[in-house]
């Protein structure tokens, strides 16, 4: 299964992310600049995090307007899973490929440290192998993150069942205190109708190796286990 | 509105310019970003309010002198 991982001017999780897909041993990351032609020609895109266009305007408005974007379209349309992740969640947004608005942290200060998300959605290419209610422990590290929706839009979601993860306390509990950002309803991912295309704001490819782990959690790697196994 | 003087760069305007605006409208020939901030006073006329919104800017250093200009205007936002 041929992943590309779509570099923008900005971009700094991407191989880190590639270290992850490629760690699963059944996928085949390559690094792609984003105004290449060849991200059609994917089974998968990843959006990795980072500072693309250096975050200026708004966080990942500006990559969701260069001419990238309309081939990532064509993509999702297709079915084909499309992943973002922190400023590429931001980009989606941005594009309109995920509902909302990913707005500052709600006390204005970039935060960094690992948290713990519940699974809300087994339906999604990167939650397909997880169990609901499954916990994981994993990294966030950013400034604008607060996932807004108006309340209808938000109701709908959670109708819809686009809710992919959730953030929470260390007892797996929603709570105030579990959420890091503010984010309406503790939201950390969400899916488009589809469930092909997901964004999400912590790093699941900063939790694939027990080196750089406080605590040696690998969960990051149950993401990309997840989606490998659509190469199976 | 609070913007870099002239003579500093403006690295977010640019890559605005650059990268998003001039593609699609040439007719753009630069872009400046600047911090807008709406004071509503009480003030007995417009000239009143507008020394006052100045000497808040300057008194309480709302920019820094040495790289913002700080332009004040009057009114409703247009558009």
């Amino acid at each position: 299964m041929n992943i590309g991982v779509i570099r923008f001017p900005g971009s700094n999780c991407d191989l880190d992310v590639v270290s992850a897909l490629s760690a699963t041993k059944c996928l085949a990351p390559k690094l792609v600049w984003h105004e290449s032609p060849d991200i059609e020609n994917f089974d998968a895109v990843v959006l990795p995090g980072g500072f693309s266009f250096g975050d200026y305007l708004r966080a990942g408005a500006i990559a969701a307007r260069s001419p990238s974007i309309a081939r990532i379209k064509r993509l999702a349309e297709r079915g084909t899973p499309v992943l973002g992740i922190c400023n590429g969640f931001q980009i989606l947004v941005e594009a309109g490929l995920l509902p909302g608005s990913l707005l500052r942290n709600s006390g204005l200060k970039f935060v960094c440290r690992w948290v713990t998300v519940k699974v809300e959605n087994t339906h999604t290419p990167l939650t397909r192998s997880l169990k609901m209610g499954q916990l994981l422990r994993l990294p966030i590290a950013h400034n604008e993150g607060r996932l807004f929706l108006p309340d209808e839009e938000l109701a709908s979601l959670r109708k819809q069942r686009r809710v992919v993860l959730r953030y929470v306390d260390d007892s797996g509990k929603l709570s105030a205190s579990g959420n890091p950002n503010g984010s309406r309803e503790s939201i950390a991912g969400i899916c488009n109708e589809d469930g092909n295309v997901v964004g999400m704001m912590p790093h699941p490819e900063r939790a694939a190796d027990p080196i750089i782990s406080p605590d040696g959690s690998t969960d990051g790697m149950a993401i990309f286990r997840s989606l490998a196994t659509l190469s199976l | 509105m609070i913007s870099n003087k002239k003579a500093a760069r403006d690295p977010e305007g640019d890559v605005i310019h650059r990268d998003l605006v001039k593609s699609h409208f040439p007719q753009a020939k630069s872009v400046r970003v600047g911090k807008l901030l709406r004071f509503n006073v009480e003030a007995s006329d417009s000239l009143e309010a507008r020394d006052l919104v100045r000497r808040m800017c300057d008194e309480l250093r709302i920019y820094n002198p040495a790289a913002h200009d700080c332009q004040i205007g009057m009114g409703r936002l247009i558009g």
